[in-house]
């Protein structure tokens, strides 16, 4: 089977005038379809950049990018905006849901961008599957400063899911949350890997890591791990133990 | 279609941002509203100045009596001139094309009527002055040829007069004391309101100019002679042919009359509301053009304000133009609905203007379409700055933008 995503001898090197900063030295990758990936590694040393790559918004120095096929990287702006919209669907640390938008408006925006034409009606019937798919379809019509950091970080999971992406990346998408809602997250995570969507993802955490089925250690810019992740955490087993946890701690603190 | 669908997105990013967008429009509403009513004051103003030109009467030729250049146009009392009734009898039959002669005597006189007492104009006219100014009587008759003959003791009166001595009716065949010396009333002037100078042209007594020079003033000349010509293109010959006249008639002498067309008098009067109009409207295009620069100014800052909401969409799949499009949108639908708000603004500030001064203000079509349609360029020119800033930027940087 042809990998989803093929990197071959990727290079970045940020040009800021004097100092030239070699991000990714030469990595190498093949990433097939229904994968769960988990990128690892000391701040600076390359996975934002990785990232970006993967996701089409920057483009190597040297070295070719294959996805699902298609050599996308010397493609020139709008052609790798058109591949960030079909193939592709990002998860920010940060959220980046419109403000001030209800949460539909925010899953219909990469619709909105689409190059088919999608009636205004299919439009809020894919995203208000994409909300049902993150258990977030009765808050619709809320703003995002109504929503906690989990649920906006769903939202925006549902906007990556709307067009039908072949991969779903997402840098650091826990990044902003706490325990309990990292996991959550990562339950729909799983959940949609489990219906065969390929996620790539960046974490700073080993436990959110092993939610994953495969994990990458990058440093300075270089893949120096790359192993399959052997007892895998599931996300319903996790919160059901921190359930337990918070209870005893409960019976510790207010004794009957 | 994605151009649709990017009006689409406009309007829910000028939906989200309502003060801002509110304080964008209010230039362009403002600008709009202030083209449209001074395009409109000033129509009205020309209107009126028309309408005043076309009350001194038909093709009306005025000899004044003494020396005066342009600016001197209502010219002094001219006593020391020595144009003569004579002056007018030859006017009358030896120019060609003249249809009416009035020789006019001017003067202002303390009148009296029923104990009440009042400080008038006194002109002495001919019969024919009334239908050389185009000018009707609501009541009596004007005074004949033999009235002239007989130096008659008869005026006319207008509705100022009527409205002063006159309170309680009709004053027709009463009389009135002109420096004591009793007229009989024999008419009343319809209303004709003010005159290009702002003189009440109803607070008037008309005799005839034998009674006048005789009785009145006790003098042997006249202040001026109106000639009405049979149409508008053989005004500049009888103007040549008047002015050839007199000189003749004072052979050796310095010519001491001027003579002046109707034409010449409206376009002084109006010259001035003409200036005022453009120098307005100047104003008013000034600060369209402050309220275009001010949507370009909220453009730009809301430009950076929202890198962020930029980069979102660039990183899901906007291309440049769909960016461009957008802000270029948001511009022009800002400025639409200002200018559109503006021109109802404009109407209604020239209606008020127009019922508070009891004239037509006249809204001409082309200057609401030009308010709409200019702003709407101004939307997209003031708007192309901004919006092509915005899809240049960089998705990776704008989405790191704090
Ligand atoms: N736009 C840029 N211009 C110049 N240098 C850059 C730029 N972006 C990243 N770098 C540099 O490239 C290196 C890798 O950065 P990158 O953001 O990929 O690291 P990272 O692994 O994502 O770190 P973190 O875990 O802190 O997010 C760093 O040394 C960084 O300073
Ligand atoms: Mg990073």
């Amino acid at each position: 089977m042809q990998p989803v995503v093929k990197l071959e001898d990727i290079h970045r090197v940020y040009d800021s005038g004097e100092v030239k900063v070699h991000a990714v030295r030469g990595i190498s990758l093949a990433i097939n379809k229904g994968e769960f990936i988990a990128i690892m590694g000391a701040s600076g040393s390359g996975k934002s950049t990785l990232m970006n790559t993967l996701g089409c918004l920057d483009q190597p120095t040297s070295g070719r990018y294959l996805l699902d096929g298609i050599d996308v990287s010397r493609l020139e702006r709008n052609q790798r905006a058109d591949i960030r919209n079909q193939k592709l669907g990002f998860v920010f640390q940060g959220f980046n849901l419109l403000p001030r938008t209800t949460a539909l408006e925010n899953v219909e925006l990469p619709m909105l961008y689409s190059k088919e034409r999608i009636s205004s009606r299919e439009m809020r019937d894919r995203a208000m599957q994409a909300l049902e798919i993150v258990g977030l379809a009765k808050r619709h019509d809320h703003f995002p400063s109504q929503l906690s950091g989990g649920q906006q970080q769903r939202v925006a999971i549902a906007r990556s899911l709307v067009n039908r992406p072949q991969v779903l990346l997402a840098d650091e998408p826990t990044g902003n949350l706490d325990t309990r809602t990292s996991i959550e997250v990562m339950g729909v995570f799983q959940k949609l890997n489990d219906e065969g969507i390929t996620i790539v993802m960046v974490t700073h955490e080993l436990d959110i890591a092993r939610f994953c089925k495969r994990n990458l250690i990058v440093r300075d810019g270089q893949v120096v791990r790359d192993e399959t992740v052997a007892n895998r955490s599931l996300a319903p087993v996790e919160i059901a133990k921190l359930q337990a946890a918070e209870t005893a701690a409960k019976l510790i603190h207010h004794p009957a | 279609m994605r151009f649709l669908a990017t009006c689409l997105i406009a309007i829910r990013a000028l939906r989200r941002n309502k003060l801002r967008s509110v304080l964008t429009g209010l230039g362009i509403i403002i600008g709009v509203a202030a083209v449209i009513a001074i395009v409109s004051i000033g129509n009205g103003a020309k209107a009126q100045v028309e309408a005043q030109v076309a009350s001194l009467g038909q093709n009306v030729i005025s000899i004044f009596s003494g020396n005066f250049t342009t600016g001197g146009l209502r010219g002094g009392g001219g006593s020391a001139g020595t144009l003569s009734p004579e002056d007018a009898a030859a006017v009358a039959r030896e120019v060609a094309d003249v249809v009416a002669v009035s020789p006019e005597v001017r003067d202002r006189a303390q009148v009296l009527a029923n104990g009440l007492n009042w400080n008038t104009s006194i002109i002495g006219e001919g019969p024919d002055y009334l239908s050389i100014r185009a000018w009707d009587l609501i009541e009596g008759g004007m005074f004949t040829d033999q009235d002239v003959r007989s130096v008659s003791k008869v005026c006319i009166i207008g509705k100022t007069i009527v409205d002063q001595l006159f309170p309680d009716g009709s004053p027709v065949g009463q009389t009135l004391r002109i420096r004591n010396i009793p007229f009989k009333v024999v008419g009343v002037l319809k209303g004709k309101g003010y005159n290009l100078f702002g003189q009440d042209q109803d607070d008037v007594v008309i005799v005839p100019y034998t009674s006048a020079m005789k009785r009145v003033s006790r003098r042997t000349n006249l202040n001026s002679i109106l000639v009405q010509a049979s149409s508008p293109d053989r005004m500049e010959k009888i103007q040549q042919d008047i002015t050839d006249l007199l000189t003749q008639r004072r052979s050796g002498r310095e010519p001491d009359f001027t003579v002046r067309n109707q034409l010449e008098l409206a376009q002084a009067a109006t010259a001035t509301t003409k200036t005022m109009t453009m120098l307005l409207g100047i104003v008013a295009g000034v600060s369209l053009v402050v309220g275009g620069i001010g949507v370009m100014n909220i453009m730009l800052v809301s430009v950076t304000e929202r890198t962020r909401e930029i980069g979102i969409r660039l990183s899901i799949g906007a291309h440049d133009s769909d960016i461009r499009v957008q802000f270029l949108i948001e511009a022009m639908i800002l400025s639409g609905i200002g200018g559109a708000i503006g021109v109802g603004l404009g109407i209604g500030i020239s209606e008020l203007f127009s019922y508070l001064n009891g004239w037509n203000t006249l809204i001409p079509v082309w200057s609401v379409l030009a308010g709409l349609g200019g702003s709407a360029l101004i939307g997209v020119i003031f708007g192309y700055f901004p919006a092509s800033k915005a899809s240049r930027l960089d998705p990776i940087e704008a989405l790191r933008f704090e």
